[in-house]
Order: C-alpha cells, then structure tokens, then sequence
C-alpha cells in the first residue's frame, strides 16, 4: 500500500523514543532483507522485520502501532546474529511494544487465560511470555 | 572445590526431571555442588530495552548471592536462567555506567563488578570435566539411538554469551557421542521453538515447534535432546496438538539432555521421571534395551 512519506507524516520524536530505548543505530540498515530470510516466524509476520525497520527509519509510528510483527517476535536473536550491519534487531523490536505497552496496553489479557491452557505450563513461560506482551 | 548451583523457578516443579536428572549425573561424576541458599527468579527473559535496568537486578542478585556463598562459578541448567545470568553478568562487567546505577539501586547489597563466570552444564562438562572423563563413567551406552540435538536460542545467542559457535554448535553433538548416542545434526537445532510465545501466538508457537521436529525426523532422528522447559513444553507437551493438526506429523520422543546422561550412567530411572515425558520417551529407550522393559 503506498504511504506517504513528508514532514508531515514523519513523527520524529517516535524514531527518538525508538533509539533511547533500543540503544540501537536503526539508521544504519540498508534494507538487505536478511532479518526477513532469516526470521523463524515469517509466515506469521504481517509486516516483514526488513520493513519495520524502514519504517522505523521514516517514522511511520502509527503503521508500527498496528503491527502484529513486534508481537509475534519471539526474541530468538537470529536476524541479530546474522544482521550484516551488527544491528540488534530484537532489541529494536523490544522498543517497538514497549512504545505501545507503556501506554498501558496489554497484548494479552493474563485474566483470559484458560485454566486447561496454563495447567501444564512451566513458570518460565508465563513469567517470560508476561514480561514481553503485557505492560 | 565445590561449584555453586542455580536451579531457576521451574526446576523445581514442571521441570524437576532436568534437575533431578542433572544433579544426580554431577554426583555420579564427582562433581561437589552447593545449591545457592536464597536464590530468586532470573526473570526468564533478558530485558532488551536500554532505558530498563530494573529487570536485570533480579539476576545480578542472584550473582551477588553466589559471591557471597564464596563461589566464582555458577551453573545452571535452565537454559533461559544461563541466558538471564549470563547476559546481566556481561553488562555489569562491560557497562560501568549501568554497572553504578544497579550498585547504587541495590545499596543493601555489595558491589557487584561481574565477577562470577555463569556456565552452562554443558559448558561445564566440556571444559572442565571433558568427554572422557563423561565417556568412563559411562556404563550403559546409549549404542543405535539416534537423538537430534537440539539448542534452540538462549545457549548460543548473543554470541557475548554463546557456549559454542552460534552458527555451527558442535557441544552437545560431541556430549551424545560420548555417551555412546548417535548425534543426528539437522539445521532446526538453532533455530527457536517459538517460546513465549505459546503464549500471544499459540498457533505460530506450534507451527514453528512442528517445523524442527519435522526437519529432525527428516534428517533420520528418532529423538531430540533439548536443554530448556519452555522448549520442552512447546515441542513435547503440545506435541498432541501436531499430532491432531499436521498432516504427516510424527511421534517424536523428547528428553532433557541430563535424562539422557543418567541413563548412559546407569542412575536409578527414577531419578529421570520419566513420567513428565511424553510416553514413547520410555518406549523408545525399552525398544533400545536401555532401560528394563
């Protein structure tokens, strides 16, 4: 879908927030996609980590905030370890919720939790799952 | 010298069949451990967030704690709390402005300047106990298994942190062969089971579980090995849920790598509960005449 891209649409002070947060030179990428080729969860993406990052890049805040991408991320590092421009890309990634998860919204509701989905499961998936999709 | 142990929060319940399995190995081996006196959750995922330095002093406490005891060395066996320790530790030793800040936060306790060493069992056993030390305690080697190893993320990701080649792992290859297993190598051993989420992406977190399981059965593994209880969850406990979904779907048998250890020892299968496995983990070992049918 074309996007416009002006003064008017780029919401500086978004791409700001995302450096501060994520530590991390998202101006640096050049768009190789190997983020993408590399990402175990592609086929669940609605947006590809090449193009957060453009995004990003543009400050197009509002296509972030209706990303399903950064929430299907499982931080597994991989598009980091590969990433030729030595840029973490999960920690990118990590400031992308954050943004949105500061505002006090939460990507999955802990209270509407089924008890036969949780029964089995170990601690460390709540406490991990809870940690980076609620706020 | 003893070495001080860390055993995470679900060691002690939904994963007690690592722990139990592990430490039985360690005693088997000779190695002195001492289980820390008040250790707390790591907080199973490494914050990523630059501005958020809360969420590491909960790890760098549990360090603190190790120091204290009188230890310089740490393992664990979780692989998420070798992740959460390893990489809170690399920032006190790396970061001094960080490094301050949680010091000064936490004024109840001593500076901490990072210095234990954080290993992995796996780690631990390749550098300093070494495969043939493991290789003469074997009694019962595991001869004609084929396990797929399998490392997922957090043992070899970032590479600060890694325990082998974050591309080419070769550590728990060469810890199967030593115990007598045939080690089936297979590109999904690095890649992430989905993790958390099972959590937000139930349906995303099955796919990619299934996607390994597939590629190790492709690639001639009758088992996989794996090192983590999250891992374990999303590829044994759910693996009924790929039987039902995916087309061509396989049983596949899953063990702690530590499960395996005791069995290749001749430990008391009790000592593995097996009964938090999936049902043909003990079948294929009874096949195998690994264990007493």
């Amino acid at each position: 879908m074309a996007r416009e891209i002006s003064l008017k649409t780029i919401d500086d002070r978004f791409r700001r927030k995302i450096g501060e947060i994520s530590g991390q030179n998202f101006q640096q990428c050049f768009q190789c996609g190997t983020c993408s080729g590399s990402c175990p969860m592609t086929e669940h993406l609605d947006l590809m980590p090449r193009q957060v990052m453009a995004l990003i890049q543009f400050g197009q805040a509002d296509a972030l905030d209706a990303a399903k991408t950064p929430f299907v991320c499982a931080s597994c590092h991989t598009c980091m370890v590969r990433c030729p421009r030595g840029l973490d890309i999960a920690k990118i990634m990590e400031s992308v919720r954050l943004v949105k998860l500061r505002r006090n919204v939460n990507e999955i509701e802990p209270s509407n939790l089924q008890p036969e989905d949780i029964t089995e499961m170990p601690q460390l998936a709540m406490v991990s799952g809870f940690r980076k999709l609620t706020s | 010298m003893k070495i001080a142990y860390y055993p995470g929060c679900t060691l002690k319940t939904k994963g007690k069949s690592l722990e139990t399995s592990a430490l039985a190995c360690m005693t088997a081996l000779g190695i002195e451990f001492e289980e820390l006196v008040r250790w707390n959750c790591c907080g199973a995922v490494y914050s990523l967030a630059d501005d958020d330095l809360i969420h590491v002093v909960a790890p760098v406490r549990d360090l603190v704690r190790v120091q204290q005891a009188g230890h310089d060395k740490v393992i664990t066996l979780c692989s998420m709390c070798y992740n959460t320790l390893a990489r809170a530790n690399e920032l006190m030793r790396t970061d001094e402005e960080k490094r301050k800040t949680i010091n000064d936060f936490m004024d109840e306790e001593p500076d901490y300047t990072g210095g234990v060493e954080v290993l992995h069992f796996l780690d631990f056993l390749r550098d300093e106990v070494g495969w043939d030390r493991v290789k003469e305690k074997v009694t019962r080697p595991l001869a004609g298994l084929k396990v797929a190893p399998y490392y997922g993320c957090t043992l070899l990701r970032p590479k600060e942190i890694a325990i082998d080649r974050v591309d080419k792992p070769e550590v728990m290859h060469d810890f199967l062969q030593a115990l007598g297993a045939e080690a089936v190598d297979f590109p999904g051993a690095i890649q992430c089971c989905g993790a958390y989420q099972v959590l937000g992406n139930p349906e995303a977190a099955l796919k990619v579980s299934h996607d390994i399981l597939s590629d190790a059965t492709a690639h001639g593994a009758e088992a996989l090995a794996l090192t983590c209880p999250l891992c374990d969850y999303n590829m044994s406990k759910r693996q009924d849920k790929m039987l039902q979904q995916y087309e061509g779907a396989k049983e596949v048998p899953i063990y702690y790598f530590t499960q395996l250890m005791a069995i290749a020892m001749g430990i008391p299968i009790e000592e593995c509960h097996f009964e938090l496995n999936r049902e043909s983990s003990v079948q294929l070992l009874k096949a195998k005449n690994l264990v007493a049918g």
